[in-house]
């Protein structure tokens, strides 16, 4: 029997909004600890929760983004449980009525489109961030206290649940990566793994082929890249072919991942059904956004990167397009002159290794040191990509630095290698013209490869003929 | 020498205005009196010696965060917390020159009718000591009635300023529900829960009202009032239709003393002016309380969730997180709480939802409509506040539900979101007898009116027989 893997996505993407969700303290990563904090996101008596009108707005353009509708009325809920992250025992967050519901984000893949359905997309608080102390690095097992830091507490969180709609690990991984671009284009958020400002979670479950059942899932957490996702989704699916091959079923469980040591064996926990005790907050009247708002947004919209990599990918491979979209890079390489695959290969090569901001980078001068790439050594071509994003940054003096074309100066070395080799002279005049590669080779070594191989292979073939 | 006892807030403003008196003077005069007579009244649990306004000073229901004054709602959860800002209720006191006086005694976390659930001690009515002042803002009521504060902050989620003022001869308000700001004030149910000014006459109130109304950037459930406040001046009710709810006026366990002057009051009515009229409420009044005790403890199980013991207030460590919980809050929390936990838990859990807290929401809406057409034929409801006078300390106590039947006529219009004012109306057995006035949304320009032209006719004195 063919099994397909049936695969659905929680994304958690932190907002970059410049305060909290519910308070006026500043969002920010690693500062002290508990230097962002007042009344209200440490939950001190009678404060109370005033929503941040930039992440409603933000929401509201994802939403369009993911092509959901926006709710005319839409409500938070509490939360309720208890945990020492959790300052008021229960997190704002929204239950039945999100703001955003029934979208899609439609995949651009080498067969076409895949179109993921988008269950909900939702505005929440994060919690705080508790540190284990006293034990084996930051783990509870062990500890002897157990810090709480309330800087990270109420920051804005969006929520996306995906239909079970992905059917690979590959689809999975590429469906994160167009969906966190989406998101970092919108300037909504950073989304960066290592910043954990875009978290995610992923159901897995199996299915014979052709069979619309839906089997029992498992929850894969704590996973801290894309490719190890993608690795631990594809381990995952055949586990779970597996267990049915051999006439077993598969339990409901949550395999949490170290990211520390990606290739420990996850750990794996029941699922308890948790009884949070959802009531909508009586702290706060319900989002109605205007129409008009809503609208604007939507006019606003830049264009999706989904639309981009299938404009690329009519000229490119597939794989070359989404990677230039997903990267950034799409953008520089319209503009870039010059040879579309070389240009592409380039810029997702060794541009990208030279860590250079796509957005700072002289498209024209990079067009000129890639169509001169074949003529500059390696080092310097380097060297050259990685100043490309500086100011006022010119192609010139890599293509002219070092390079002798001066037909002067080359003629006596090309005479002197000649004179050397009369064995290899006679050969090339007998008829093998492949040694004229030799030849630009020792004039090459003779001038420590600063001679243009151009003004080279000339001087040679007519002395040589 | 000032007569604290007799004292109006509106008099003393005079007496500051005309510099007869200076408000250090005045701020002593409080201290003095509560140094005599609280002692045996248990109205406050701190006093703050220092006055810092430059006017009439109040005293704060001990759920109103003060900065740096130690405020406990009552419990021993939150004892030595001092808050690190003040409540915007408090804010706009002080921006009107006040000084706090101290903070008063409450029934824990306005848990309860009678100022006994308090983990300090009860608090005693000043017209008679073996009597409750009636709660949760029992402290509040008692220093207003005894002349230990000019005037006092209490907070209603089901008649907690209402009954109180009742049980001690004083005036108080519940205001429309979003008209004062509850930023600030240490939650019950936070659908419910609305401060209210307390005071000894009713322009005293209207002068306080409109002092603390109006919308607050911190909280979003507020409005800004579609009219000033007025102070009332008129002494006749020309015009007014007073309706008369069949239900909150002949419900059993209404005493007959309570009932009978009730009666006189709403002919008082009539001889004023009023159109008086009889209406009806049934359904207010046969689910209100069950629909109140519903939705108040499933907010309270909540709002109560951030005593954990971790970042303030009582802690009691074990040796794992759970452990600390659980002592720090079968130490902290006095078993009304415990019990409106319990009770707002079960309520909330999956499967039990839609019975019980979805079923009391669906329930408010039929109570606010009940309402809304009363409304269409009246421009006020009466009814006696309370069913009952003061009642004696420990006689309810053991009996949590002869307890909330106590707030049977408070809770249906509090449901309903809808401003109530009660007033002193006479004495049955030497104990005053509130008489309650109900108004539609921001109507309070009307039930000061109303209350204002009463308490002229009815000419209450508001000192205590035994304090004379």
């Amino acid at each position: 029997m063919n099994w397909e893997p049936v695969i659905g996505l929680e994304i958690h993407i932190h907002l970059k909004t410049r305060t909290k969700m519910f308070c006026r303290c500043e969002v920010a990563y690693f500062e002290p600890e508990n230097t962002r904090t007042c009344p209200v996101c440490l939950a001190y008596p009678g404060s109370l929760p005033v929503p941040n009108a930039t992440a409603v707005e933000w929401t509201i353009k994802l939403g369009l983004a993911l092509d959901c509708e926006i709710a005319e009325h839409a409500v938070f809920h509490r939360k309720n449980y208890f945990y020492p992250d959790n300052p008021k025992g229960y997190q704002i967050s929204q239950y039945d009525e999100p703001l955003c519901v029934n979208g899609r984000l439609a995949l651009p893949g080498p067969d076409g489109d895949a179109e993921i359905g988008i269950v909900r997309a939702h505005l929440e608080e994060d919690a705080a961030k508790n540190v284990h102390v006293g034990g084996a690095e930051g783990r509870i097992g062990g500890a002897t206290a157990t810090l709480v830091d309330f800087n990270r507490a109420g920051t804005p969180l969006v929520e996306i649940v995906t239909q079970p709609d992905l059917r690979s690990a590959d689809q999975a991984r590429r469906f994160l990566q167009l969906l966190r671009q989406t998101v970092v284009e919108l300037g909504i958020s950073d989304a960066e793994m290592q910043k954990g400002s875009l978290r995610f979670d992923v159901n897995v479950s199996v299915r014979p082929e052709g069979s619309d059942e839906l089997r029992t899932r498992t929850e894969l957490k704590n996973l801290n890249s894309f490719a190890f996702a993608a690795k631990a989704i594809q381990r995952e699916v055949e586990r779970q072919v597996a267990v049915y091959g051999s006439g077993g079923e598969v339990v409901q469980e949550t395999l949490h991942f170290d990211p520390g040591a990606e290739s420990a064996p996850p750990l794996r926990s029941k699922e308890e059904a948790q009884d949070y005790r959802y009531f909508p907050e009586p702290d706060l009247v319900p989002l109605e956004p205007p129409r008009e708002l809503v609208g604007r947004i939507l006019e606003g919209l830049p264009e999706s990167p989904a639309t981009r990599i299938r404009r690329l990918a009519a000229g490119l491979d597939h794989d070359l397009a989404e990677d230039l979209v997903t990267s950034g890079r799409d953008r520089l390489y319209e503009r870039v002159p010059g040879d579309r695959r070389a240009v592409a290969n380039v810029l997702m090569n060794q541009f990208a290794a030279a860590g250079v901001d796509p957005e700072a980078a002289n498209p024209e001068e990079l067009g000129r040191l890639i169509e001169a790439r074949s003529r500059i050594p390696r080092e310097k071509l380097t060297e050259a990509l990685a100043a490309s994003g500086d100011p006022g940054f010119s192609a010139e003096q890599y293509l002219g630095d070092g390079l002798v074309a001066d037909t002067a100066e080359l003629e006596p070395i090309v005479e002197r290698i000649i004179e050397a080799n009369p064995g290899q002279v006679e050969a090339y005049r007998g008829g093998k013209e492949g040694l004229l590669g030799f030849f630009v080779g020792q004039v090459m070594k003779e001038t420590q490869g600063k001679a243009d191989p151009r003004v080279v292979n000339e001087l040679l073939r007519q002395k040589l003929s | 020498m000032i007569d604290t006892l007799r004292l109006t807030a509106e008099e003393a403003m005079g007496l500051l205005e005309r510099r007869e008196v200076s408000a250090a003077e005045l701020h002593r005069a409080y201290l003095d009196a509560i140094g005599e007579r609280d002692s045996e009244l248990h109205a406050y649990l701190r006093t703050v010696e220092e006055p810092e306004g430059k006017g009439v000073p109040i005293a704060f229901k001990d759920l109103i965060s003060t900065r740096g004054v130690e405020t406990t709602a009552g419990s021993k959860i939150l004892s030595g917390y001092l808050p690190v800002y003040d409540a915007t209720v408090a804010t706009r006191c002080k921006a009107a020159g006040m000084s706090l006086l101290g903070k008063t005694n409450m029934d824990e976390f306005a848990m309860g009718s009678s100022t006994e659930n308090s983990a300090f001690g009860p608090t005693r009515n000043p017209w008679d000591l073996e009597r409750v002042p009636g709660g949760s803002s029992g402290g509040s009521a008692a220093a207003v009635a005894a002349g230990l504060a000019p005037w006092a902050l209490g907070s209603d989620t089901g008649g907690s300023v209402k009954q109180p003022a009742s049980l001690c001869g004083i005036v108080g308000l519940r205001p429309t529900y979003g008209t004062v700001s509850r930023y600030g004030i240490v939650a019950f149910a936070s659908s419910l829960d609305q401060i209210g000014p307390m005071t000894k006459t009713v322009r005293d109130n209207a002068l306080l009202y409109r002092i603390l109304a109006g919308r607050d950037p911190e909280d979003t459930t507020t409005v800004e009032l579609p009219n000033p406040v007025e102070i009332p001046e008129r002494e006749d009710l020309k015009g007014i239709r007073v309706g008369v709810p069949r239900e909150l006026n002949e419900a059993e366990g209404i005493e007959p003393g309570v009932k009978e002057i009730a009666q006189r009051t709403i002919e008082l009515c009539r001889e004023l002016g009023a159109e008086v009229g009889e209406t009806s409420l049934p359904r207010s009044v046969d689910y209100g309380l069950a629909c109140y005790y519903l939705i108040a403890p499933s907010e309270a199980s909540s709002n109560l969730a951030r005593y954990d013991g971790v970042r303030y207030g009582l802690r009691v460590n074990g040796s794992n997180v759970r452990e600390m919980y659980d002592r720090t809050r079968d130490a902290g929390f006095g078993d009304e709480p415990k019990r409106r936990i319990m009770l707002g838990t079960y309520a909330l859990s999956a499967g039990y939802y839609e019975a019980y807290y979805g079923q009391a929401q669906k329930v408010r809406t039929v109570i606010a409509d009940e309402h809304a057409a009363a409304f269409e034929n009246f421009d006020v409801l009466v009814s006696p506040t309370s069913p009952t006078v003061a009642f004696k300390l420990g006689e309810k106590a053991e009996n949590p539900l002869a307890m909330y039947l106590s707030d049977v006529l408070t809770i249906p219009s509090n449901i309903a979101g809808l401003p109530g004012l009660s007033i002193p109306c006479g004495l049955s057995d030497g104990l005053p007898v509130g008489f309650q006035l109900i108004g539609p949304q921001f109507s309070e320009n009307t039930l000061f009116h109303v209350g204002h032209a009463l308490e002229r006719a009815i000419g209450f004195d508001f000192v205590p027989g035994r304090l004379k």
